[in-house]
């Protein structure tokens, strides 16, 4: 590579550089700042600026078009815009909903927007990943600052487990995904995914195929699908709430991305292959999702067994593999997330004089107690369980009709029965909110928090009539693999 | 030649008869003693196959960090090795297999390497015409794999920022040393001149 060419190719890596170099800096920042609670309010505030200065890059630095860096091993096409956009929306209110809760927990340390930082910029090499090596590497980035983050209340015997657990089945999966990318290589000799491509399309063998489903297992794992889901209910009740809500967010995001990338880009031509194990994989994290969820009674699992069911519905998306699948699983994980972080938003404000509760029935008469929040949780919880009619549904109903337009009735079938059963349990949230007599009196909600749980609450509503314009974006960014 | 291959042979003989005497040293500390030598031989021989940048890299990282980290532990942590060692014969015939399937597969990566087409090729030429080695590798790290490499390096900063998280406690009341006191002491403030009667020491 010429000096020539790497300067006109590092514009494309906008974005990433701007996460990277602003996470350095503020590290520094944070480690030469003597008032430790100043420097880690600080260095939050400025990490929130830095990823939506990243998205900013992502916008506007970044040569219109994109194109490929480093021999084909990095891609920016308008799918990796749109998802950086989305991860980088994602982790700023995730970061700003976590400030009150981690001073009240004496958890304030300025390591946490840094590790955010770094993690996001591991998010974003993935959705731009074009080659096995650069998918890794980003994968690892990424999972590596999770595993810190999970475990970041050190004292609490539960984060430390949560971490640990999180940790091991993190790197068997690493390891999978890894054995089924050194297969792939061995079968087609080659990492970037341009050429695995074409030598797929020249005739593929079995060996390709064994590969291939040792990398969608080692994927699974990172959205936390079933059947290798077993991690996510203990990792997201034992992580201090705001890091479960930046884990029910953008790293989904950005792993379902990879994962509609790598099998619809490179591995298009064996669709008949792969397309039945992505279906048994939907199926199963749908069921566990709705089935495992009845019985919870701590809302941070709650929510651990619904992400696990609609990421089966994102998968139902990709395994549709069209342009109508992909665009479907765009506008689906956009509108997920924004349920998932005002649900998490009303959780952080459920503060007692006492500290924080989790359960269910802590819920009990928020309608009366709180209306704003009750309100919109209702909203929120109405929209992830795709209930007509509110954003929520939109999405769902776009994932059916991909799956209707590839011959997928049966699995759509099933997947409006399971959404059913679903529905129970959203149900039963929101009957606690408003059926039930208050149990515990909160302690004011702080300022931000609620803001952006009304917020979430009020636009699953108010995002109805300007939905066509997010479907046409994600449209456009689908049309980058198509 | 003839000295080189001298060098090989005694090198070689140095490498395997130190790492039998790592295995067979009663003492902790003269087994990781004997590993640094096996590692030094095995450097030597790098050095004959004119890959001095991995000779160098084997010494820096492993002989000066890992053996001495060995080392540390070995002589912090109080375990009984005679003790652990008890039963070695009675693991021989299994650790004998594992030996035999491990050279066995050798054996067939070798062969398969020796006959595999372009390999003689490359066993001729390991390297560019003109460079030397750190030339070599560094235009494969910062040039083809630019990215992957400083990839990597952001997944070691973050391991390194989380070992911290996790690991640093700041205990209050800690007494650290600091040398600008220190040598700022006067004798007025360090020395104190007690007339003391004969039999009776200074009472307190």
């Amino acid at each position: 590579m010429t000096g020539e060419q790497f300067f006109s190719e590092i514009p494309l890596l906008a974005p990433e550089l701007v996460l990277a170099v602003g996470a350095m800096a503020l590290l520094m920042l944070g480690v030469f700042m003597k008032d430790e609670a100043k420097a880690a309010s600080r260095v939050s505030f400025l990490t929130v600026l830095l990823l939506v200065a990243a998205g900013g890059a992502a916008l506007f630095l970044v040569p219109a078009g994109g194109g490929t860096a480093f021999n084909g091993a990095f891609v920016f096409d308008p799918l990796a815009l749109f998802s950086k956009l989305l991860i980088t929306g994602a982790a700023a209110l995730a970061l700003e909903l976590a400030g009150p809760y981690l001073k009240a927990e004496k958890l304030a340390r300025f390591e946490y927007p840094v590790l955010i930082a770094l993690a996001v910029t591991g998010m974003a090499m993935m959705v731009s990943a074009n080659d096995l090596i650069a998918l890794y590497m980003g994968v690892e980035l990424q999972s590596l600052a999770l595993y810190v983050l999970a475990a970041f209340n050190r004292e609490s015997q539960r984060a430390s487990e949560a971490g640990l657990k999180y940790f091991i089945l993190g790197a068997l999966s690493s390891g999978l995904l890894l054995y089924g990318a050194s297969l792939v290589y061995g079968f087609t000799g080659a990492t970037g995914f341009t050429e695995i491509g074409m030598a797929v399309a020249e005739g593929p063998s079995t060996g390709l195929l064994v590969g291939l489903v040792f990398v969608i297992c080692g994927l699974a794992f990172k959205v936390s699908a079933a059947p290798f889901h077993m991690w996510t209910p203990d990792v997201y009740e034992g992580a201090p709430t705001p890091v479960t809500a930046f884990f029910a967010t953008a790293p989904k995001v950005a792993a379902m991305v990879l994962f509609a990338r790598v099998l619809m880009g490179p591995f298009g031509e064996m669709v008949d292959d792969w397309r039945q194990v992505v279906m048994v994989i939907a199926v199963l994290s749908m069921a566990v999702g709705a089935f495992g969820a009845l019985t919870q009674t701590n809302i941070k699992r709650l929510m651990a067994y619904s992400s696990i069911g609609n990421m089966g519905w994102a998968l139902v998306a990709v395994s549709a593999d069209s342009l109508t699948g992909l665009w479907a699983l765009l506008a689906f994980m956009t509108l997920y997330v924004i349920g998932v972080i005002g649900a998490f938003a009303v959780i952080l404000a459920m503060r007692t004089s006492e500290g924080m509760v989790e359960q269910i029935e802590d819920l009990s008469g928020l309608a009366q107690s709180r209306p704003g929040l009750g309100w919109a949780m209702t909203a929120v919880m109405f929209s992830i369980g795709g209930l007509p009619f509110l954003v929520g549904f939109l999405g769902k109903l776009f994932v059916l009709y991909a799956a209707l337009e590839a011959g997928l009735w049966v699995l759509a079938v099933i997947a409006v029965l399971i959404s059913v059963v679903a529905a129970a349990y959203y149900l039963k949230v929101i009957s606690v909110i408003w059926f039930k007599e208050p149990k515990v009196s909160f302690t004011a909600a702080p300022v931000g928090v609620s803001l952006i749980a009304k917020a979430a609450g009020a636009s699953t509503v108010l995002l109805l009539p300007v939905a066509a314009v997010l479907f046409i974006h994600a449209r456009t960014a689908g049309a980058a693999l198509f | 030649m003839i000295l080189q291959a001298a060098a090989f042979w005694l090198l070689a003989g140095a490498t395997i008869v130190s790492a039998f005497c790592v295995v067979a040293a009663r003492n902790p500390v003269r087994a990781v003693l004997w590993l640094i030598v096996s590692f030094f031989s095995a450097a030597g021989l790098f050095v004959l196959l004119g890959a001095e940048f991995l000779a160098m890299l084997l010494i820096v990282v492993y002989v000066g960090a890992v053996a001495v980290l060995f080392l540390f532990v070995v002589m912090m942590l109080d375990v009984d090795f005679a003790e652990l060692k008890q039963g070695f014969l009675s693991y021989l015939p299994l650790g004998g297999l594992v030996a035999l399937i491990l050279a066995a597969e050798l054996v067939l990566v070798g062969s398969v390497w020796a006959s595999a087409e372009g390999a003689a090729a490359l066993r001729a030429a390991p390297m560019p015409d003109g460079l030397t080695n750190v030339e070599a590798l560094g235009r494969v790290l910062y040039d083809q794999y630019v990215y992957f490499f400083q990839a990597a390096g952001l997944v070691l900063l973050v391991a390194m920022i989380g070992a911290i998280v996790l690991t640093l406690h700041h205990r209050p009341g800690v007494k650290r040393q600091n040398i600008a006191r220190q040598v700022g002491r006067k004798p007025s403030e360090a020395v104190e001149l007690r007339d003391v009667k004969p039999g009776e020491g200074i009472g307190e």
